[in-house]
């Protein structure tokens, strides 16, 4: 083999951006993997207990980012324990023990207390960058010790976290010597925020670029901070609602028109219609609108709004848009890429506004279409075919029928075709949920064509074992699959055990799979984490019966083996997790 | 149509999923049915609720959930009201009443000027209120539940004489 010098592998191995690619370089030889570990700067972790923090703290000295992910998919919609683990405390205390050049961390469905917060903004001078997503377990003190501690921060981008509010005065634990600010999102505080130490702060950072706001900040003061900013470039307004015709209102449509560089506009908490006029001037210059947070905002009012959109790439609405409205958007967002629809009345009468004709103006209006999530109480196979005849490249496709195992309401058939027309269309499928009425024919097509797909969700599908065994044996690529409330069990759990090695990870709940199952399966495959999550008060005698509702079934993939990391309690009463 | 205010489905709540569950019928009920039949027949309203079901982070959830009842309740809903033959139309503000009976007595007591007949005169004078909804449709008030009605409305019309025939509000 032709000898490079270390320096050369190095070089080109910086080319390498994603971690896929990095992780298979470092595969290659002992020599490779030692070049990997000492120049890979940022360090990607799916799944916080696949690997011990301070394996990965100690292999990747130089890391600069990390980005560790906890709960599993499905904690989103409440099906996981509140105590269940995803504690992001051991990675920071290894990462201040071995890492103290990080700069980024971002965490993803996990739990972060104020402690760790307090840890964090301490342990590393050169911090730049907090993301939270969908995390919990802290409060604005633990902000307060980011604000204080953390000079040269330049980002902290809190989204849709949970986080107690202790009262607004972490915003004014930012020091004046702060001015490096480019990036700050705290639209998901439920409590109030000093406006005017928000705006003493916007005004000392010139490079800020990115600004969501929380309810709580009214127009006026989003006036004078868009007065200090106009070079903002993505921004989350706050309270959205003014006085007819008043002077705020007209500072703020000459706000929006001097925001030259306003491409990515999301808030509109408790947005009026009328108010919404004020943002036609930069309508034209958006590549991203959110309004999935403002239900007062109807159909009409949505429609000519987006009707001057005409270079938005992502938009994320909510279902009041209507059939109407999409179509609209369909003759408007020529560029448009992203879509979500999301319901706004979960639990009305079962009506929504779209339906599979929104969807179908949307495939065909929008040919650069690759990314949806849509939800609604009817989809008609001959729509799905359409939509995968116009939309070829979709890489994530998303489709929720709010009515589970509701079929094709025109011809009473399940929607096996219409899925199998989108997995036969789209090459480049990477993410897939179904819904609907599905039989394991749409497995067999999944497993038949979907050769990309790296994670599936499927709810109240499927008749028997071969659905699932359709899928395992047939998607190559397939890293995620979640599964819960369908008939399949311990044969389909257990036909194919090898093929776990090569995934990330397995939830299956309310299916038919046993305790025995899961004990076999862990026997089988002693490196894989196979785990069951007891919601029954933990008592030991009800974990032999895994039939009954909530009880989970998890497998995760090691890559080093360790008793104790599972484990967050020795008290059997809280610690509800068997690890078999 | 006394009973359409007590569809407790149809109620806003804050409550989690799974609590104070209404009777169940199975999930895959409504079978051949497009939006208007949806409509007509009667509502699926004892929806089983499904732990975790419809997949929607309950961050999302509850935030959708609080912002639109303090919409709701903070913002008057006025819509025009119109009557064959009137002059002029007037308006109203739905928020203010409870119930289709309060809206009807209300209605009555603006048009009386214009001969709309008393309570006992409903079947008789021949006439219908119907109103606009979201989608752009004319629809008979009284068919739906009087929150899913309040928030669909967007303006109503008093039709009268022949048009009216057969439509009476009353039925």
């Amino acid at each position: 083999m032709t000898y490079f010098p270390e320096e050369v592998v190095e070089h080109i191995v910086d080319f390498l951006g994603s971690h896929g690619d990095r992780n298979a370089v470092s595969t290659v030889c002992k020599a490779w993997y030692q070049v990997d570990r000492l120049s890979r700067r940022s360090v990607f972790v799916g799944n916080c207990y696949a690997i011990r923090p301070e394996r990965v703290v100690t292999r990747f000295p130089e890391m600069k980012s990390l980005t560790v992910k906890g709960k599993p998919h499905f904690a989103d919609f409440n099906l996981v324990p509140y105590d269940w683990g995803g504690f992001a405390q051991p990675w920071i205390e290894a990462a201040a023990r071995g890492c103290p050049g990080l700069e980024e961390l971002r965490l993803k469905r996990m739990v972060i207390t104020d402690d760790d917060l307090e840890l964090l903004s301490c342990s590393f001078p050169n911090f730049k960058s907090l993301v939270l997503v969908s995390c919990e377990g802290f409060s604005t003190d633990g902000l307060a010790e980011i604000a204080t501690y953390c000079r040269g921060l330049r980002e902290l981008d809190l989204q849709e976290n949970e986080v107690e509010d202790h009262g607004h005065q972490w915003l004014s634990c930012f020091p004046d010597s702060c001015t490096s600010l480019v990036s700050l999102n705290f639209a998901c505080l439920k409590g109030e925020v000093n406006a005017s130490a928000l705006e003493r702060l916007v005004a000392r950072c010139p490079n800020l670029r990115s600004l969501k706001l929380n309810h709580s900040i009214p127009v006026e003061s989003l006036n004078k901070i868009l007065a200090r900013a106009p070079h903002l470039v993505d921004l989350g307004t706050g309270s959205f609602t003014i006085d007819n015709r008043s002077e705020t209102y007209h500072r703020l449509i000459n706000s929006f028109f001097r925001c030259k560089s306003l491409r990515s506009l999301s808030g509109f908490w408790d947005a009026s219609p009328f108010c919404l006029q004020a943002v036609y001037p930069i309508c034209a210059n958006l590549t991203v609108l959110n309004l999935s947070y403002a239900p007062a905002i109807q159909s009409a009012d949505l429609t000519k709004l987006v009707g001057f959109c005409f270079k938005l790439q992502k938009l994320w609405v909510l279902d009041c848009i209507g059939d109407k409205g999409l179509v609209v958007v369909a003759s408007t967002c020529k560029e448009l890429q992203e879509l979500r629809v999301f319901p706004s009345d979960v639990y009305g009468a079962g009506i929504t506004a779209v339906t599979e004709e929104g969807l179908v103006a949307i495939s065909s209006g929008c040919p650069k279409l690759n990314s949806l999530l849509y939800f609604c109480y009817q989809m008609t196979n001959a729509a799905l075919t359409t939509v995968a005849k116009n939309c070829p490249h979709f890489t994530r496709f998303r489709l929720c029928i709010l009515e589970p195992e509701k079929p094709d309401p025109v011809t009473n058939q399940p929607l096996d075709e219409g899925f199998g027309a989108i997995v036969r269309s789209c090459k480049n499928l990477r993410r897939l949920s179904v819904s609907g009425l599905l039989t394991d024919q749409v497995f067999l097509y999944i497993g038949m064509y979907a050769e990309r797909l790296e994670m599936l969700s499927i709810a109240f599908a499927g008749d028997s074992d071969k659905g699932m065994v359709y899928v395992l044996n047939g998607c190559k690529n397939l890293r995620k699959l979640e599964i819960r409330d369908c008939p399949f069990g311990d044969a389909a759990l257990l036909k194919d055990v090898a093929k776990y090695e090569t995934m990330r990870s397995l939830w299956m709940s309310s299916c038919d799979v046993t305790l025995g199952g899961c004990k076999s399966l862990a026997a089988k495959m002693p490196r894989l984490n196979v785990e069951i999550i007891n919601e029954n008060d933990g008592t030991s005698e009800s974990k032999e019966n895994l039939s009954d509702q909530h009880k989970l079934v998890l497998c995760q993939q090691f890559t080093s083996v360790s008793n104790d990391i599972m484990f967050t309690s020795n008290d059997p009463d809280v610690c509800r997790r068997v690890r078999l | 149509m006394e009973d359409l205010d007590n569809l407790k489905a149809t109620e806003l709540t804050l409550g989690l999923p799974g609590i104070d569950a209404p009777e169940k019928p199975s999930p895959a009920s409504a079978t051949g049915s497009n939006k208007r039949s949806n409509e007509e027949c009667c509502l699926p309203a004892a929806k089983k609720q499904v732990v975790g079901w419809p997949p929607v982070r309950s961050y999302r959830m509850n935030s959708i959930r609080v912002r639109k009842m303090e919409a709701e309740d903070s913002t008057g809903i006025y819509v025009k009201v119109g009557m064959d033959g009137a002059p002029y139309l007037r308006k109203v503000d739905l928020r203010v009443y409870k119930d289709y009976k309060e809206l009807m007595e209300a209605l009555n007591d603006m048009f009386k000027c214009f001969s709309l007949g008393g309570a006992e005169g409903h079947e008789e004078s021949g006439y219908a209120i119907t109103y606009e909804d979201k989608d752009g449709d004319w629809m008979l008030v009284g068919d739906v539940p009087w929150e899913m009605f309040i928030s669909s409305c967007k303006r109503m019309r008093i039709m009268k004489g022949s048009e009216a025939r057969g439509l009476s509000s009353s039925t």
